[in-house]
């Protein structure tokens, strides 16, 4: 070749190298450097196509069901960019793009359940959702009418009878855990059962709660306070791991410049760590409302339900929106047309709120957080 | 408190004063949190000792309590097993996806999109599976059945009303997606870089370089993921009780009509009518849950406690 | 199989950030060129340009040409897979698979494109490549252990016996002993002196007595100024570089004259 001819022209010299170590056998194969490419539109062509097969199937032979298309889509052209990419690119490449084909399909997969839910409920929901359903209980409606009155008053009061119980309590734990307890031995069984009680089935706190009171009420007492506590029960790990989590990520120098100060300890606590950490902790305490307003089971067996409002917590079943959904779905009265709606429309309330507690916190979080690079 | 005396007064006395309270508080909570963990078993086991006692004619079902829990807890492991079936291979893709596949900027909100699948109540969820997901398995389940047959789990008439053991399963699995895949997604974006590129100046595709840096590493994350969601799916309550159409006893058929209850469900379909003797003998159910559960979640921790170990950090 | 590398003109970026620009350089085969330069100038960027490592960074991206065998790697159409096998790269830590026997770590890469090797060809491979790497009588005992186990120097010649299994034309070593102690960078140094038979060796190292020590060619990157990009300020033979420079910046640079 002339052009490695010229090359060795210009070549500085190079010092003579000391007799070779004997080679190693090479491996069986050697991957060129040029190697051939799907063109991108191809893929993009493939993809096109198995989409539109995908639908054609849908049309002809079944009916056309997001899931089936997905999957048919994903199948296909999974078929066909395995085997045109091991002819063109060899098979390595092509496990690597089946493999990329299977994991985006498999988070679409994910995607579905979500849209669907949430089309379901609003599709559902909206029917009953109007004034009436917000300023009327159920005393005394037989068939239509009525609304959900009572039942959103009802988890208003347990839900923040829940916090106010939960929120102190898993706030300083999680400050012992962090500030006081130095890896001693109270901390690492604290540590230890916070997790466990965050693996309580929620019907199972319910349960707890129904047996405690047994102790305080009699046998067969139904009252929001049950309820609370049973929620409590499940809320509290909740606020701790996220509260631990966010009084960790206070940094040492902040607590120690503090004391530094002459100022005392739990003052450097509420007034330096706990303030540093607020926006976590609010973030932390919205996500585990959202989680708890939404329980079903632990109420069912501890507050039960009723038609009319019961603004007492202390005495006496009180209906829940959750609770009230469910009943108006499993006992319908005939017609059952106006049950269900209302059923559904206490789901809509329900998913708003949740949806709208969980956006409130990431807000929070987004817009408080200490601007700490994350 | 002579000491104390001495020294000059002033400062130190009110801020001392706050301290001890404060620290008092902060432990008192934790210990609270210890008591009302001894109270969930203590309780419980309180409530359920009357059904441990009483003759077998006289637990609901007759024939003792035993013979009730069984085919519960044989309807509770079943149902969570098939949505653990489904959502672990799910959360390691979609986990994937999330860490390594989908452009930076957006990892994170969809990473958001996955966590509020967590957010929807479980009873929208029922309502959702009754609805949608039971009508829409009617055909997989005939398709089964024709074609699988021959296996015990899909029996020669499948539901109408799509309300089965399946699709409480899948349903679950739904359920379960976030947590596990959380896990996965944390543990996956722990890979240490140096390994992954290692891997990649060896000439691995990004596929190799996840099977040789990334799945290794994340590996006990993974099952202890799986365990956390386990756990999520024994206790499951509301999604169960609505979707499942159920029958007494032990049921290999899940797509039939007739399906075993689970523990959970169990309970919220029978609790608000029972009393006496019934409560206690579901209290007793309660139990045999709990004691599920936190072995399952216990093995999950023991899982993450040991990774340390194994990990390679150096 | 040893390779010369011509970069012409290469521009190396991190997003908008232009962190290297203008580098032209031939790399000689079977030579060792040490790349010098004070932190931050870019040199290890540089490098993973070189085997198309610099982007997987995330927003990372190059300008300019790389020819290998007068192929271009940044040609289109060339796969950076590919790249990487002909260009191999040796990282600053020692970065074994931490589940990996020793076995299976030197074989890591050639199982990725041969699945089907006889056992006895794969055995006699790992015992080339760790002989080459002059591990093999300290690891021959227990090949069935983690790599994880061995010491740092032992650890960062597994990486070398790892990335020589595979035959790459190229090897690239990012400090490679700025982890190690003194009598492991020497063992790493007479390996590069005896791998340089059968390679191309680019080396970038913080040592000048290592540079004079082991290379043959000698590069030194400099900053113009702080926020400037990092340029190469000279390019010779290693006697020249060390002993009559014929920039200013280097002999300050070289003499400890430096900022
Ligand atoms: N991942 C990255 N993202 C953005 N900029 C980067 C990144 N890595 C390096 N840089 C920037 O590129 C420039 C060159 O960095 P490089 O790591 O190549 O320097 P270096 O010469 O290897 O330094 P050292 O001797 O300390 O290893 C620096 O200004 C650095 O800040
Ligand atoms: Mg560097």
């Amino acid at each position: 070749m002339p052009d490695a001819d010229l090359h060795a022209l210009d070549q500085p010299a190079v010092r003579p190298v000391p007799q070779p170590t004997p080679a190693a056998p090479r491996p069986p194969t050697d991957t060129p450097l040029l190697h051939r490419r799907l063109p991108r539109f191809a893929t993009l062509g493939m993809l096109a196509a198995s989409l539109a097969v995908a639908i054609l199937l849908g049309l002809t032979v079944w009916s056309l069901n997001p899931v089936a298309l997905l999957l048919e889509t994903a199948v296909l052209y999974g078929v066909a960019v395995f085997v045109t990419s091991s002819v063109v690119e060899g098979r390595r490449n092509a496990v690597d793009r089946l493999v990329t084909v299977v994991v985006t399909t498999f988070f679409l997969l994910a995607l579905l359940p979500l849209v669907s839910v949430l089309i379901e409920v609003v599709g559902q929901g909206y029917q009953r959702f109007d004034l009436t359903f917000f300023t009327y209980s159920m005393r005394g409606v037989v068939g239509a009418g009525g609304g959900a009155y009572a039942a959103i008053v009802g988890t208003l009061i347990i839900t923040a009878l829940t916090t106010a119980v939960s929120v102190p309590i898993g706030i300083l734990t999680a400050v012992y855990l962090v500030e006081y307890s130095k890896g001693g031995r109270l901390g690492k069984v604290l540590t230890f059962f916070v997790d466990v009680m965050t693996g309580i089935p929620s019907i199972v706190a319910g349960l707890f709660a129904v047996a405690l009171f047994v102790l305080f009420l009699g046998p067969g007492a139904r009252a929001g306070i049950i309820g609370s506590v049973a929620l409590s029960v499940l809320m509290i790990p909740v606020v701790v791991r996220s509260t631990e989590e966010m009084l960790r990520l206070v940094p040492n120098e902040l607590r120690e410049a503090s004391y530094a100060l002459g100022v005392s300890r739990w003052r450097t606590i509420t007034k330096v760590v706990l303030r540093t950490a607020v926006a976590g902790i609010v973030t932390g305490v919205t996500l585990a409302v959202a989680r708890i307003i939404g329980e079903t089971a632990p109420l069912l067996v501890t507050v039960g339900t009723t038609t009319s409002t019961n603004t007492n917590p202390f005495s006496g079943r009180m209906a829940t929106l959750p609770v009230f959904s469910y009943y108006e779905y499993a006992q319908p009265g005939i017609p059952r047309e106006p049950y269900l709606d209302r059923a559904w429309a206490a789901a809509l309330t329900l998913i708003i709120i949740v949806m709208a507690l969980n956006l409130i916190a990431r807000l929070v979080s987004r817009i408080f957080a200490p601007k700490t690079g994350r | 408190m002579s000491t104390t005396s001495a020294k000059p007064r002033g400062v130190h006395d009110a801020p001392r004063y706050g301290d001890r309270i404060f620290a008092g508080a902060a432990t008192g909570a934790g210990v609270i949190i210890l008591l009302v963990l001894a109270g969930v078993a203590g309780f419980l086991l309180w409530q359920a000792l009357p059904a441990l006692t009483a003759s077998p004619e006289d637990v609901r079902g007759g024939k003792g309590l035993f013979e009730y829990i069984y085919p519960l807890a044989f309807g509770t492991i079943l149902t969570s097993v098939i949505a653990l079936v489904i959502a672990t291979p799910l959360s390691v893709g979609i986990a994937l996806f999330i860490t390594h596949y989908a452009p930076r900027r957006i990892a994170l909100a969809l990473g958001y999109v996955v966590d509020l699948l967590a957010a929807v109540p479980s009873i929208i969820y029922g309502l959702w599976g009754v609805y949608v997901v039971a009508p829409a398995s009617v055909p997989v389940a005939t398709w089964l059945s024709n074609w699988l047959g021959f296996l015990p789990f899909f029996g020669p008439s499948p539901s109408a009303s799509g309300r089965t053991t399946l699709v409480v399963g899948v349903v679950l699995a739904i359920m379960i997606l976030p947590v596990m895949t959380a896990v996965n997604r944390e543990v996956f974006l722990q890979t240490p870089r140096l390994h992954e590129e290692a891997s990649l100046a060896l000439g691995a595709t990004r596929w190799e370089m996840i099977r040789q840096a990334v799945l290794p590493f994340g590996r006990s994350a993974v099952i202890s993921g799986a365990m956390l969601g386990l756990g999520r799916a024994l206790g499951e309550t509301m999604a169960v009780a609505i979707i499942l159409s159920t029958a007494v006893g032990v049921h290999w058929d899940i797509i039939g009509t007739a399906n075993s209850s689970t523990i959970a469900a169990d309970i919220a379909l029978q609790f608000p009518e029972s009393s006496g003797l019934d409560v206690n003998t579901l209290i007793a159910a309660g139990l045999v849950l709990f004691f599920i559960t936190l072995l399952v979640n216990m093995a999950a921790r023991w899982v993450v406690s040991r990774r340390s170990e194994f990990s390679g950090a150096n | 199989m040893a390779k010369r590398i011509d970069v012409k003109d290469l521009d190396m970026y991190y997003g908008d950030f232009l962190a290297v620009k203008g580098v032209t350089m031939t790399i000689e085969p079977r030579a060792v060129t040490a790349l010098i330069g004070p932190s931050g100038c870019g040199k290890s960027t540089f490098l993973r340009s070189l085997n198309r490592m610099h982007e997987v960074i995330p927003g990372a991206y190059v300008k300019g040409e790389v020819l290998v065998d007068d192929q271009n790697l940044y040609a289109p159409g060339v796969d950076p897979v590919g790249v990487r096998r002909r260009v191999g790269m040796v990282f600053q830590r020692p970065n074994p698979f931490p589940t990996m026997s020793i076995y299976d770590n030197v074989v890591a890469g050639v199982k990725l494109n041969s699945k089907r090797m006889k056992k006895s060809d794969m055995d006699d491979l790992v015992e080339a490549s760790l002989k080459g790497a002059n591990l093999w009588s300290e690891v021959k005992d227990r090949l069935a252990k983690p790599g994880s186990g061995l010491s740092g120097g032992q650890q960062q010649r597994l990486c070398i016996a790892r990335t020589i299994a595979v035959k790459p034309d190229v090897v690239l070593m990012d400090e490679p002993c700025s982890a190690l102690d003194p009598i492991s960078t020497l063992a790493i140094e007479d390996l590069i002196n005896d791998l340089k038979s059968e390679y191309t060796i680019v080396i970038v190292t913080h040592n000048m007595q290592q540079a004079a020590r082991v290379s043959d060619m000698t590069g030194f990157f400099n900053l113009e100024a702080t926020g400037q990009p990092g340029r190469l300020v000279e390019y010779d033979d290693t006697q020249k570089i060390f002993s009559n420079p014929g920039q200013k910046a280097t002999e300050d640079y070289i003499s400890g004259r430096f900022g």
